[in-house]
């Protein structure tokens, strides 16, 4: 980015500097999207092991693989 | 700066998340799969009860379907993650563009979540733990992350702090050895778990580790540049355009 500017004296300010977003804005997706993405990775990694949500032990086979592999406790 | 682009940046974290889990995919089968199986060859040969002899799902489900299901998932759920932690970051960590704060969010997502809590308690093929630790070492694996990412964000606050007196560089050398001391402190009052069977061959085990390693390598790499794209493209053209117009216009006026 820096070298696809190209005098020196601009060189210092090359990067415009990015607007933040506002914390506020962020929160209401943090808060529902966040929640809703550890609810899928709780399923993949860690539901029918310590704790279950549902009985049996078919998601836990179904995502074995994929559970070591992505380094979370197994069995 | 409204909540559309929030939004925009979200869908886009899950799709480049998507994009990258199908990159780990690939990883996860040539690479993770070869030593999976041969860790559940151990696991029978040795007898090893698990399970309780019918398998509900087929060694080949679950090296394929099972397999993407849960590598896809997994991206696309971080993807949505890392695209909020961007959000939050982009123009509070530094003079950073777009594409370089997807990067460093993806580095620091890798660090996280993965190296760190790793290094403590590292991935393990079937056959390696006893099931009936397995609540506790759930505990510990969740725990640490939990702490790894508050101690990350901890550094990028006392990172900020430092700046003004310490200038960039320096201030960010502080608080990463901060937090690299506040790292070892919790490696070592910690407990460790060890449950390797007696003869377990230690190459495989290595080999399983290096390719869990890599997979998540792969999948952050994918995610920052795919990400970054998005991102750039979506948040420059607003930013940039009337920048480059003043900067031509500049000269000759």
């Amino acid at each position: 980015m820096a070298q696809s500017t190209a005098p020196a004296p601009a060189a210092s300010t090359a990067i415009p500097a990015v607007a933040p977003i506002s914390l506020k804005e962020i929160a209401p997706w943090a808060l529902f999207a966040g929640i809703l993405m550890l609810v899928l990775l709780y399923f993949v990694g860690a539901e029918q092991g310590a704790t279950s949500v549902i009985s049996g032990e078919n998601v836990h086979e179904w995502v074995h693989d994929g559970r070591h592999l992505l380094g979370f406790p197994c069995h | 700066m409204n909540s559309i682009s929030v939004r925009a940046l979200l869908v886009r974290g899950m799709l480049a998340g998507l994009a990258a889990g199908v990159l780990a995919l690939v990883v996860a089968y040539l690479l993770g799969e070869p030593h999976v199986d041969s860790a559940i060859a151990f696991e029978e040969a040795h007898s090893h009860d698990h399970g309780g002899g019918d398998e509900p799902v087929s060694r080949t489900l679950q090296s394929t379907a099972g397999l993407a299901t849960g590598v896809l998932v997994y991206g696309v759920a971080l993807g949505g993650i890392a695209s909020l932690v961007f959000c939050a970051a982009l123009g509070r960590i530094g003079r950073f563009g777009p594409r370089a704060t997807a990067a460093l969010v993806s580095l620091g997502a890798l660090l996280t979540l993965y190296v760190v809590p790793f290094l403590k308690y590292p991935a393990n093929p079937p056959s390696v733990g006893d099931p009936d630790s397995l609540d506790k070492r759930t505990a510990l694996f969740f725990l640490m992350i939990a702490l790894s990412i508050l101690l990350t964000v901890a550094a990028v606050i006392l990172g900020k702090r430092l700046a003004p007196r310490l200038g960039n560089w320096n201030a960010t050398v502080a608080a990463g050895a901060a937090f690299v001391a506040a790292v070892g402190l919790a490696y070592a009052f910690l407990p460790s778990v060890n449950e390797l069977p007696d003869d377990f061959p230690a190459d495989l085990l290595w080999k399983f580790r290096l390719s869990s390693l890599a997979i998540q390598l792969v999948l952050w790499t994918g995610f920052g540049l795919v990400f970054g794209r998005f991102a750039e493209r979506l948040l420059a053209p607003r930013a940039g355009a009337p920048g480059e117009k003043a900067r031509t216009a500049a000269p000759a006026g």
